[in-house]
């Protein structure tokens, strides 16, 4: 690859937009248009930025990204289901001067592995954890996440998620903006340029409170699932702003280990109001 | 030699630590030792015991059902230990509470009335020396030197001052103990 | 700290040497009859001695996962439970073994199935031995009988997981965990610094230099005839853990017209019916089994042909038999003496069950 991209600069082409070194030449086998992508390229971007390839360790999870270690040219680890956070625990307890993120879908990470999740937060873990919530299980072909919206059909609630069968959508991120072990949190997205360059700093920030020790810096980053929402990439990022942000709201929760002036508390109290799918 | 002890009555009257002082006094004199205690929600009042193995040899296993000695500090024990002195071996108990009086004429049988003179000395904390006396007084197997060098290394060292009261209350033991019935 | 002789219980002897053989962390769950294992790690403080790490997990399902991830990062990583938390690590151990991740896992055997009890029990060798979890994969598995076994197999599990890039299970139970004996503490070992770390585990996740590609921790391979290539790769390496790593103690095997197949805390209780035995003119050998896996298979099935009969005594339902069974085909008269439910057989016992059994 770097033989074609070395043959097209010498014949003249000019170079506006590369894949960055911290990722590996491997194909992704995400689906196109799909938010793990631009994820996985805005964190290799920072690790890039910051100059840590070298010392930095990621934790992948099972679902779709089970295979992120292949697309990060970083020291990875594969967890078990929703174990993640415990394994990361680890690895930033006895390296401690190592940077370390996880990298997490929602039923990785707020369903299985809810209790490792919690209790990572809560004991204040000076890591980093991206949390990829598309609303659904997308690698075992669609079914019911924690965060499936009321009402939103999956294989599992093939005529919607009714509350009185399966609860409401989990809100994994403003739950834990609650706990005094978190430093930062934060919701974003990448479905437009302006999106992307807000997720990409946050991203950022996530892992330069490291440097702090002073607690986790966890960002949720929403991405559509097209092939499992069933819709063209450009109608499941519509739907996504259109149903998914007003149940799980862009924008910090917490910064520098207080919560953001303006958050209305009854956001973090769940209100059932705003789960019901528009 | 090999000395196979059961060690029992209530929690709280210190039969793991007298177990413990007597078991690292053995190691101190360079002897094999086990201590074994039974443990769980028994051991949350009600009755604890532990059976205490001292030998010059390798020691095969340190859970035991038939004991040389029987020192024992309450009627539930006495009842549940009575028939598990060998032939021959040796019960010793504190009458304090006893209403059954042991049975058995196979056995030496001595008694100790450790908790009326601890009250009466108002040493009650190191009772159990007293009884553990009594042990010594009929089976020297271990040292007085090493008896403390046992307490040294039972005993945390804030707790080191109360060496020479336990001593003493092994000394005070050894006058004590009377024979019911030998052989 | 020197060599001493100190009186110590099983776990207590756990916990220190791990402190002494150069650990680096240690993740576990309180669970009876095992805790002391963590008290005493949390009260000696190791990190401010020689650095160690120690925490107490929201679970055992975590701390499996902590020594994964800790481990992976090439540095001597350890956790004790007892058999219900060691059920909840299969997951954990499955991974551990399919990642190659060199790794040290303590169980103090109680009673089951279910909660069962907190008493001594040695019920978990099927998990142990023929895989708790799923996959075809092994522990390398040490019964210790003493408390002096109990310290030095911790310090000999660094070297076998290490040499074989697999995790050892120390197999012990309550009896042993809570029985006090003598124990001679080692030197202290220190903890790798960061340049054995990374020669002893250049594997390791341990931060990517520019010099080498990235290290991938992984059980998943979704390409079959990978994944078959790799499986052979593990059965490889179990078999020569078979051929070189087999430990078992024989005693008063050569005259012996019968034996007793035992480990752990039965073999002590199994020696001292040996005695008795002995004492009573019957000519009765002890076989005890250190390793359980690999299991001494050849060499229990060459005191086998010398004997009449084989007594197997077990805290179970009788599970090691069938490895016995299995390294004798059957040879031999061998039947399972075993008490279960918490309860520990008594040497009385034992012997007269070798007589009713096996001499009858």
């Amino acid at each position: 690859m770097e033989a074609r991209r070395q043959e097209l600069l010498n014949q003249g082409y000019e170079e506006v937009y590369t894949r960055t070194k911290v990722l590996t030449d491997a194909v992704m086998h995400y689906c196109p248009g799909c938010g793990h992508g631009t994820t996985h390229r805005l964190i290799a971007e920072v690790i890039d930025e910051m100059g840590i390839q070298d010392n930095v360790v990621g934790v992948s999870p099972v679902g779709c990204s089970v295979l992120a270690y292949n697309y990060f040219d970083v020291d990875f680890q594969e967890a078990a289901h929703g174990r993640a956070p415990a394994v990361a625990t680890a690895i930033k307890r006895l390296n401690p001067d190592t940077y370390v993120f996880t990298y997490q879908g929602d039923g990785d990470l707020a369903a299985i592995g809810t209790a490792e999740t919690i209790h990572a937060a809560n004991r204040g873990e000076n890591m980093t954890m991206i949390f990829v919530n598309n609303g659904i299980y997308g690698m075992t072909g669609g079914q019911m996440a924690p965060t499936t919206l009321v009402g939103m059909k999956s294989a599992t609630t093939p005529y919607g998620r009714r509350v009185e069968l399966n609860g409401y959508p989990l809100r994994m991120t403003e739950l834990l903006s609650t706990l005094p072990g978190t430093y930062y949190v934060t919701r974003q997205s990448v479905q437009n340029p302006a999106a992307v360059r807000k997720a990409k700093a946050a991203i950022r920030k996530a892992f330069e409170n490291q440097k702090l020790k002073k607690g986790l810096s966890f960002v949720e980053i929403l991405s559509n699932c097209n092939s499992g929402w069933k819709m063209t990439p450009v109608a499941a990022n519509k739907w996504m702003e259109d149903n998914m942000m007003p149940n799980y709201p862009i924008g910090d929760i917490k910064v520098d280990g207080k919560i953001v002036d303006g958050i209305d508390a009854n956001r973090l109290v769940l209100d059932h109001a705003l789960t019901v799918m528009q | 030699m090999t000395e196979e002890i059961i060690i029992a009555g209530f929690g709280g009257q210190g039969v793991l630590s007298m177990g413990k002082i007597l078991a690292y006094s053995g190691v101190m004199q360079d002897k094999e030792v086990s201590w074994m205690p039974s443990y769980g929600p028994e051991m949350r009042g009600g009755t604890a015991n532990v059976s205490v193995i001292i030998s010059d040899e390798r020691i095969s296993s340190p859970i035991i059902n038939q004991f040389d000695t029987a020192i024992i500090l309450n009627q539930q024990s006495l009842d549940k230990f009575e028939n598990s002195v060998k032939p021959g071996g040796l019960l010793i108990y504190d009458p304090n509470g006893i209403t059954h009086e042991p049975t058995r004429k196979d056995i030496n049988i001595y008694k100790i009335a450790a908790t009326a003179k601890a009250q009466e000395l108002g040493i009650s904390k190191v009772f159990n020396m007293v009884v553990l006396g009594g042990f010594l007084k009929l089976k020297p197997i271990v040292d007085k030197q090493y008896i403390h060098e046992g307490l040294e290394h039972s005993l945390p060292q804030r707790h080191w001052n109360l060496i020479p009261q336990n001593e003493e209350a092994i000394e005070i033991g050894k006058g004590l103990i009377e024979a019911v019935q030998t052989l | 700290m020197a060599r001493e002789l100190q009186l110590m219980k099983g776990n207590e002897a756990i916990a220190r040497a791990m402190i002494a053989s150069g650990c680096d962390g240690y993740f576990g769950y309180p669970i009876t009859p095992q805790s002391e294992v963590m008290e005493t790690l949390m009260t000696e403080k190791p990190w401010e001695t020689t650095g160690m790490t120690v925490l107490q997990a929201e679970s055992e399902v975590a701390s499996i996962n902590m020594v994964y991830g800790g481990a992976a990062t090439g540095k001597k990583v350890a956790t004790s439970s007892s058999s219900p938390g060691i059920s909840l690590m299969q997951e954990g151990l499955t991974y551990l073994a399919g990642a190659e991740i060199p790794c040290l896992v303590v169980n103090v055997m109680r009673g089951g199935p279910g909660l069962g009890t907190i008493q001594p029990s040695q019920s978990d060798y099927f998990q142990s031995t023929k895989g708790g979890g799923h996959g075809d994969y092994q522990l390398y598995t040490l019964a210790p009988a003493s408390v002096q076994e109990m310290y030095d197999f911790v310090f000999d599990a660094w070297d076998i997981a290490f040499k074989y890039r697999n995790p050892v299970l120390i197999l012990s139970d309550g009896a042993i965990g809570q029985c006090m004996e003598k124990l001679y503490t080692r030197d202290y070992v220190p903890r790798w610094t960061e340049e054995e770390r990374r020669a002893n585990a250049p594997w390791g996740t341990w931060g990517k230099p520019a010099t080498r590609p990235h290290n991938i921790i992984t059980s998943l391979e979704l390409d079959s005839a990978r994944q078959e290539v790799f499986n052979l790769k593990l059965q490889k390496k179990y078999a020569e853990m078979k051929e070189k790593e087999v430990r078992f103690e024989a005693l008063n095997c050569d005259d012996a017209e019968y034996i007793i197949v035992a480990y752990g805390s039965s073999s002590r209780i199994a020696m001292k019916a040996m005695q008795m035995a002995r004492e009573k003119g019957i000519k009765v050998g002890l076989f005890r089994l250190i390793t359980l896996f690999p299991f001494p298979t050849k060499q229990l099935a060459e005191v086998a042909k010398r004997v009449k009969g084989i007594l197997c005594v077990e805290m179970s339902a009788g599970q090691m038999i069938e490895d016995v069974r299995l390294a004798t085909e059957c040879g031999v008269k061998t039947e399972h003496f075993g008490r279960f439910g918490g309860i520990i057989p008594t040497p009385g016992e034992v012997l007269e069950a070798l007589e009713n059994k096996i001499i009858k």
